[in-house]
């Protein structure tokens, strides 16, 4: 019986399979590291940096580090922590997001990180930027306030639906999500409500309209339990491989 | 931190630019309400309707910094407090008055005073008695040091009563999975 390559995570060995990032062997098994930009089932983005660990001794996005180079990692460490804090609370600084009026509020993956990491108060001084709706589409709104630049509507678009709707344009600060249409409006593009990247986004810029409030606040997916708990429920894993 | 010997402990509560919301939610502690007068006695507060502060062991206010009163009841409750504390999203965040900050005040005034439709003859109110309105509303955090923060819209009973007992008792107040919420 072949040994499996693996590394220690905290202190504990996981192993992984050639080709995988320290994200995918971690979430496979079953240790969890805390990710916002990372889904399983698109390519790994490495912009939110939420899922930073110690990699060997420096700082690396699990979600985009190979497991091959990896030996020792570090992620739930109060230092890495209080990191991942202080990036939540940038991304509720940079837009407008105001939990109490978003019809995402309890299935957002932005406050689910908040809530389960313990995020009690603002931390910088919120730049409330100006940002107009889009509501040209019949079935679909968007709402650029709540825009964390994840890109995950941008990937689903490209590698599920096969279509170019959504992307980034500007740099830094003015960086934003724009759609593809001369219009600029969503209604102009091909974009579907049944489109994999109306159902990706983590928070509440894509929505489809009317169902707003289907499920009731207070029932909702991260009412249940901690992203931490759900993030490795929904982890894929492989095959159970006792022999190779 | 706080003494915890039996002597009750002094505190007080205020709204600023708040709802009154997160009282309301104080107040659904029910029957709780009475252990907690078994340990706390309320200084100023809507409660008692005590008009200024005297020195307090905690003082916790609901609501952000919307105009020049606030900041001087902000300061009071920062002198007389040993512990203050920010409950609730405008308070910690600036919550809904907030979503003015990206408007220009002087606009907002004239759409709901002159142009509005339904006012007639009206005019901005600038009655010497009413606290001149801030240029942008503020967490109140960006005005004084805050020493514990409650989110919430509002937070709901339990998590008040969760973070009061931690605090009473002398633990370091902490919410955990279905208490700590920011709507």
């Amino acid at each position: 019986m072949n040994q499996r390559p693996s590394f220690l995570l905290d202190g504990a060995e996981v192993p992984f399979e050639p080709g995988q990032t320290v994200m995918q062997a971690a979430l496979a098994a079953g240790r969890y590291i805390p990710h916002l930009c990372y889904h399983p089932e698109f390519t790994p983005h490495g912009s939110c940096k939420l899922c930073t660990a110690r990699v060997n001794g420096r700082l690396m996005a699990a979600c985009t580090t190979p497991a091959g180079i990896a030996t020792e990692v570090e992620s739930e460490t109060e230092e890495l922590n209080d990191l991942r804090r202080t990036l939540v609370q940038m991304l509720f600084a940079e837009g407008n997001h105001f939990c109490p009026s978003c019809e995402k509020s309890g299935n957002c993956v932005l406050q689910a990180l908040g809530y389960d990491l313990g995020v009690m108060t603002a931390g910088f001084r919120h730049l409330f930027p100006d940002r107009p709706v889009d509501a040209s589409h019949p079935e679909i709104l968007l709402d650029f306030n709540r825009c964390i630049l994840c890109e995950l509507c941008v990937r689903a678009a490209r590698e599920v639906d096969g279509k170019h709707v959504f992307s980034l344009a500007g740099r830094g600060l003015g960086k934003h999500l724009i759609v593809n249409a001369e219009s600029g409006r969503l209604v102009d593009t091909d974009v579907k409500v049944t489109d994999k990247a109306v159902e990706v986004c983590p928070v509440g810029v894509i929505l489809r309209k009317r169902v707003g409030f289907a499920t009731p606040i207070g029932a909702r997916r991260y009412d249940q339990s901690p992203i931490s708990a759900q993030a490795l429920a929904d982890a894929p894993r492989p095959l159970e491989r006792n022999h190779d | 931190m706080i003494d915890v010997t039996r002597r009750k402990l002094k505190v007080a509560t205020t709204s600023l630019a708040g709802c009154f919301g997160c009282h309301m939610s104080l107040l659904d502690i029910d029957e709780r309400l009475f252990a907690l007068l078994e340990r706390i006695e309320f200084d100023r507060s809507p409660l008692t309707d005590i008009k200024h502060c005297g020195p307090c062991d905690i003082g916790i206010i609901e609501g952000g910094i919307c105009n020049a009163e606030n900041v001087h009841v902000l300061h009071e409750f920062r002198a007389n407090c040993k512990i203050l504390v920010a409950m609730g999203a405008c308070a910690v965040t600036g919550g809904l008055p907030a979503q003015r900050n990206h408007l220009d005040l002087g606009l907002c005034l004239q759409e709901v005073y002159l142009t509005d439709p339904g006012v007639a003859h009206g005019m901005i109110p600038n009655d010497p008695e009413l606290p001149l309105p801030l240029d942008k509303v503020h967490p109140l955090h960006e005005v004084v040091k805050i020493d514990y923060f409650i989110p919430g819209c509002p937070p709901s009973g339990d998590a008040i009563w969760k973070f009061l007992t931690d605090l009473i008792e002398g633990r370091t107040p902490k919410l955990g999975h279905g208490l700590i919420h920011y709507d």
